[in-house]
């Protein structure tokens, strides 16, 4: 070992495609599995979560405008990132408490993931939607569309597997999401978004905030430009609040059985069937 | 005259043509309404616990039709636990066998379809040629339709393995009243679950008689169970132990049952409000868009989820369509809806006439010029005038609340992206109708309008293969087709 001071890095948060400190200018000590300080990490508050849903919302329209074959390597580009800086994720998930056997799964999981994920942009169309055999001389088809601005509370843990599972079905379709991180374990959600900064994804599609969930579900589940929340990672004692406050503007609320699944009905979740008629005659 | 001359001539003795309106009037005595209703629980009618009763009247005559029990929590708690009972009997019944008790209800709604319509037609007041026509026919279609999906439904959805919920309880609106009925209980029982059913307080009858088909088709008993009532039934049946509710109704109720659910788990799918935009673009087919824009806002009194309440007509076009609009209005024929020429039937109760007044009356003050044609109306019953008001903007009351009346809201755009914005310019999101003949501009305005349903160059269409529901504030999940089922399926995953 040298006697050279290490530098240590400041973990913000990640909203437009930028890394800000907290508005509210608070901080919080992410812990090592033995309860010491790591790092101290940006502690959101509702100003941020304002912020981090108009980034969200002036991006959506955008990301649903590309064609499904250019999201998927955008997301294919996400796990590249990934696969690059594996090492360091398997360090952090280590710092929470895994195994390095087990922090390797979970990233090789992680990636994976995002591989199986980036492979459904120009498919989930076809398995989702169909045409609609009417009684009349009529073209009738039905399509699956982008909900709009997604809420998503991570659960605490996996911290890295948790993320990637609970935001890669919501971006497929074209929506933008708002990812508040695992509370305790934020780390490796926080090193994440430098590797989205490093990726092709657009600012502003995916954001995510480190720090209290308890804190900032109330205010992500009554904001009325958040069209869905996924509350699967959420501590069920926040689940009851959050869904009286997501019917103010009809939110969708999203909670599957597992936080670190995949399936493309976890992408339905997050779309709107459109159906288009138009008659048939000369 | 010589004999040559084939050119008829009226005799000189003949009297004047008569041409005064000659109703043509659908008989009523092929519908038997009984003065008294019971409720409809484990197979048969039975007297409230809650001892009250419910007067439906004619909206068209404002005369009593019948009563019909009002189900307080004690009925809605029975008719729940016989749903309950009947569950586990009914899901592992042989899918195929469940599938011929819905076609047996189809063939049965079809043989009664006359009777039906005219029931529907008295206790609503909808016009005969749309309970006739439009209603019953899609009443049967949907059992037919969803008959055939009981025993397929593991192809329905890939990798997954369909389970029925248990016990839905589907609150339905007034404004097709059986046609909900079809549209709730046809999927939630060809999957498996069983149903109570609340109709609405103003348009009990049909699913009464509904009933009755489905005991004659020998239902199990339990299966089906409708609890008549109010709000207060409605509120009663969110609040008990069925797995699921089905609500179409307002906006507003719908967030109330949001919020009443909240934390319970049980399964919610909302049908609610919505503003519709009915886009006419100038190079638009102008008399079929007019035709279009009338059946849009007109159909069913406005009475509909999805009516285009809102024209948002191409500027350069504006007065030339506004003229055949108006011109329109002037031949549409308002009044009795047994009377099988009538275009626009009655309101359905005085609190929605109320509520329609109040909202034009809004539109006046806010300074919209309202044009009606002249048409007498009847002295007795509920009635409102086909109403166009021009001038409107988009902060208009009357731009952004749902009328749910013959009231239509005409405001103008320039370019393709002014009329998108407009559009969806609302918290609603549930239909919308483009008119255009170039085909590029209906599939990019198809993709970039923000509804559920976007009816191209026709309105108002519906089929039970078709899904059906809104974005935003107009609800979630969806009814009919495929896409329907899964709101009554438990699936791994999900």
């Amino acid at each position: 070992m040298s006697d050279r001071l290490d530098v240590r890095k400041t973990y913000k948060l990640f909203i437009g495609g930028e890394f800000p400190r907290s508005e509210s200018g608070r901080s919080y000590p992410a812990l090592d599995v033995d309860g010491a300080v790591v790092a101290r990490v940006a502690q959101a508050s509702r100003k941020d979560v304002r912020d981090a849903v108009r980034a969200a919302r002036a991006a959506q329209e955008g990301w649903a405008g590309r064609t499904g074959y250019n999201r998927g390597q955008i997301l294919y580009r996400v796990a590249e990132m990934l696969e690059d800086r594996a090492a360091g994720f398997v360090e952090q998930l280590k710092i929470g408490g895994s195994s390095r056997r087990q922090a390797e799964v979970e990233v090789e999981q992680s990636i994976d993931r995002i591989v199986w994920y980036a492979g459904w942009c120009d498919k989930f169309a076809q398995v989702l939607g169909n045409l609609n055999p009417v009684a009349g001389p009529f073209f009738n088809i039905s399509t699956p569309e982008p909900t709009g601005v997604v809420a998503i509370i991570a659960p605490e843990k996996p911290a890295l597997l948790g993320v990637v599972s609970r935001l890669a079905p919501v971006l497929v379709p074209g929506n933008t999401a708002v990812l508040v991180t695992s509370s305790s374990l934020p780390l490796p959600a926080a090193t994440f978004a430098e590797a989205l900064a490093t990726s092709d994804v657009p600012g502003g599609v995916i954001n995510i905030l480190t720090g209290a969930a308890a804190e900032l579900t109330p205010w992500l589940a009554g904001h009325m430009d958040v069209d869905a929340i996924d509350l699967t990672g959420s501590d069920p004692s926040l689940v009851e609040a959050a869904e009286l406050a997501a019917a103010d503007n009809v939110k969708r609320v999203v909670r599957f059985d597992a936080a670190d699944s995949q399936s493309p009905y976890q992408i339905a979740a997050f779309t709107e069937t459109k159906t288009v008629w138009h008659p048939k005659g000369l | 005259m010589t004999d040559t001359d084939h050119t008829p001539v009226l005799h000189p003795a003949s009297p004047p043509l008569d041409w005064t309106y000659a109703t043509s009037r659908e008989a009523s005595d092929l519908v038997s309404v009984q003065d008294r209703y019971g409720l409809f629980i484990d197979g048969d009618f039975h007297r409230p616990a809650s001892k009250r009763y419910l007067t439906s009247i004619n909206p068209a005559t404002e005369e009593p039709l019948a009563e019909v029990a009002e189900a307080g929590p004690r009925d809605v708690e029975r008719a729940v636990t016989s749903a309950r009972k009947a569950f586990p009997m009914w899901s592992r019944l042989p899918a195929a066998e469940r599938a011929k008790y819905l076609f047996r209800i189809a063939r049965m709604v079809q043989e009664r379809s006359r009777e039906l319509a005219v029931l529907e037609t008295l206790d609503g007041g909808k016009p005969i040629k749309e309970s006739r026509d439009v209603d019953l026919p899609l009443v049967a279609a949907h059992f037919f339709y969803h008959a055939g999906w009981a025993d397929k439904l593991e192809y329905a959805f890939p990798g997954l393995k369909p389970e029925p919920l248990g016990v839905a309880g589907q609150v339905i609106p007034w404004n097709f009243p059986l046609l909900m009925l079809a549209w709730k209980v046809a999927p939630a029982l060809a999957t498996g679950n069983t149903v109570v059913l609340k109709p609405a307080e103003t348009t009990p009858l049909t699913a009464l008689h509904f009933a009755q088909i489905t005991a004659e088709a020998g239902l199990p008993p339990g299966v089906f169970n409708v609890v008549t009532g109010a709000g207060a039934t409605g509120a009663a049946l969110v609040s008990s132990g069925v797995d699921k509710i089905a609500f179409t109704g307002s906006t507003e109720v719908g967030k109330e049952i949001r919020r009443r659910l909240a934390g319970t788990g049980k399964r919610l799918s909302l049908e609610l409000g919505g503003k519709g935009a009915h886009i006419v673009f100038a190079d638009a087919p102008l008399d079929q868009a007019i035709e279009g824009t009338i059946n849009g806002i007109f159909f069913n009194q406005g009475h509909v989820c999805c009516a285009g309440s809102r024209l948002l007509v191409q500027e350069s076009i504006a007065e030339v369509f506004l003229d055949k609009l108006r011109s329109r209005l002037e031949i549409l024929r308002v009044g009795d809806p047994l009377d099988k020429n009538t275009d626009v039937g009655a309101i359905n109760s005085a609190s929605q006439l109320e509520r329609i007044e109040a909202l034009v009356e809004t539109g006046r003050q806010e300074g919209a010029e309202i044009f009606q044609p002249s048409c007498a109306l009847p002295e007795r019953g509920y009635w409102f005038r086909p109403t166009v008001f021009t001038g409107v903007s988009q902060s208009h009351r009357i731009a952004q609340e749902e009328i749910f009346g013959p009231v239509l809201s005409v405001l103008t755009f320039r370019t393709p992206d002014e009329a998108v914005e407009k559009a969806n310019n609302t918290p609603y999101g549930l239909a919308a109708g483009v008119w255009t003949t170039k085909g590029s501009r209906i599939l990019w305005m198809a993709d970039r309008l923000r509804s559920g349903v976007v009816w191209a160059n026709t309105y108002n269409k519906f089929d039970p293969a078709s899904p059906f529901g809104g974005y935003k504030e107009s609800g979630f999940g969806r009814e009919g087709g495929r896409h329907g089922l899964l709101a009554y399926l438990k699936a791994e995953g999900m």
